[in-house]
């Protein structure tokens, strides 16, 4: 129960795909023109976060160690197409409103950061409470993200008019350049917290700027490097430093 | 024919373009735009990976997947076709064309989840094109990658000279930067 609980806190907040790790930068901008929008495109990514890390999970020892990208890619790919059968046929509107980032779902750097980084490790019943975890962060990240973008936008949260009459909306933050500005902003705070944590002596190490700084530290994250075997070593390596810090404590 | 590919050439290399109104290649365009010399050759390799994928791509959909009313499977066959593609992409450059691999070869391995190419192989489904308005549409939406990768490595040379404030620091004034680079290619809305 405890381990259940420990995997949700940790994804919705200690390791926060969107606004901690920086994960998944692409639908995160693309699609929160809206808050609703947001919710949707967050929980669809969530039910493929925690069928595919079961499925993982379920083959971890089946799967060569060699092949085991590709393999990601392929069990990724079919739920991905599942979800988007169902939401093609049960929620036309939602099915609509995110278009083409429904399939492009796959390269989301979270999902196979996760599939690679806990359910290729770690038993089932834990692997299929972090997908639903980080699933959660990501839909709590691009729901707020969408609803600051509504609200100065179109001054609706939820399609609900919550602005005073006199408000004129900012229609720029509900197009692309907005979405670029209101992520600047979340960097920069995030930031903020950094170089004020690191000066009281905190360790900030888990807050990375992700996909967004520098597309080589991308490889530890699973964003690129995805089907390359120097990826091999560099897991190898990673998976040694786990091992010695589990050592440690 | 060819005003219809002219139009396809210009919308998808100015007027939507993908990294700042489709939001697709972020993470090179924020990533590898640090010089000038980089962002070519990563832009560069870029239009050869997407012309070629889209081509692939295409003629896959086409011959294979419609043929046996297969095409609910084309998320998972274009995602596979493409890494394939880009590997062997790389080794054929390496094995006969050493120049040219010496040039790209070091932005090849970052293509090849870069979330443009699938998008550009799943937009060409999206909207019917055949397999040359297919090709047609990646070497345009590829352009309009090298075009704002190129600008905004340019920007960020002279910003490196700036006094910006702390905590905007790195990424997010780059980020500020590319939403003013995506407002200023809003005005080719007017374009079509």
């Amino acid at each position: 129960m405890n381990s259940i609980k420990e995997r949700l806190l940790n994804g919705i907040v200690k390791e926060n795909p969107t606004f901690v790790l920086m994960l998944g930068m692409c639908p995160t901008l693309a699609v929160t023109t809206s808050a609703i929008n947001g919710l949707g495109m967050g929980l669809t990514t969530m039910v493929v976060l925690a069928l595919s890390n079961v499925f993982i999970s379920l083959l971890r020892n089946i799967i060569p160690d060699k092949v085991r990208i590709p393999a990601f890619i392929v069990i990724i790919a079919s739920f991905v197409t599942v979800v988007e059968l169902l939401l093609q046929g049960f929620i036309p509107f939602l099915y609509d409103a995110l278009g083409i980032y429904i399939p492009l779902i796959v390269v989301n750097c979270i999902i196979l950061g996760r599939a690679e980084a806990y359910a290729y490790k770690n038993p089932v019943i834990p692997s299929l409470f972090d997908g639903i975890g980080m699933g959660l962060g990501f839909s709590v990240a691009l729901t707020c993200i969408g609803a600051v973008r509504e609200l100065l936008g179109a001054g609706e949260i939820f399609g609900i008019h919550v602005m005073p009459e006199s408000y004129v909306p900012v229609s720029i933050f509900i197009m692309a350049p907005g979405a670029f500005f209101v992520l600047a902003l979340l960097t920069a705070i995030q930031n903020k917290v950094k170089i004020n944590g690191e000066k009281k002596g905190r360790d900030m190490s888990k807050i990375q700027s992700g996909c967004g700084s520098d597309c080589m530290n991308c490889a530890e994250s699973g964003c690129s490097h995805r089907l390359v075997d120097q990826k091999t070593e560099s897991v190898k390596e990673e998976n040694d430093k786990t091992k010695e810090d589990k050592n440690n404590d | 024919m060819i005003k219809e590919l002219l139009v396809i050439l210009i919308s998808s290399s100015l007027v939507n373009n993908v990294v700042l109104s489709q939001f697709l290649g972020l993470c090179p365009f924020l990533g590898v735009s640090k010089k000038t010399n980089t962002a070519a050759g990563m832009g560069a390799a870029v239009i050869f990976v997407i012309t070629l994928a889209s081509a692939v791509a295409g003629v896959i959909y086409k011959f294979i997947l419609q043929p046996f009313d297969i095409t609910y499977l084309q998320t998972i066959v274009f995602i596979l076709v493409i890494a394939a593609l880009v590997q062997f992409v790389e080794m054929f450059l390496k094995k006969f064309m050493p120049g040219l691999y010496q040039a790209l070869g070091v932005y090849l391995p970052l293509i090849t989840t870069n979330c443009a190419v699938l998008g550009v192989a799943l937009t060409n489904v999206q909207k019917n094109y055949g397999i040359l308005a297919g090709v047609v549409n990646g070497f345009a939406t590829s352009v309009g990658f090298t075009i704002s990768i190129v600008i905004l490595a340019g920007i960020r040379e002279k910003m490196a000279h700036n006094d910006i404030p702390e905590s905007f620091k790195g990424m997010p004034i780059v980020l500020v930067t590319a939403g003013l680079m995506a407002i200023a290619f809003c005005g080719f809305s007017g374009l079509l």
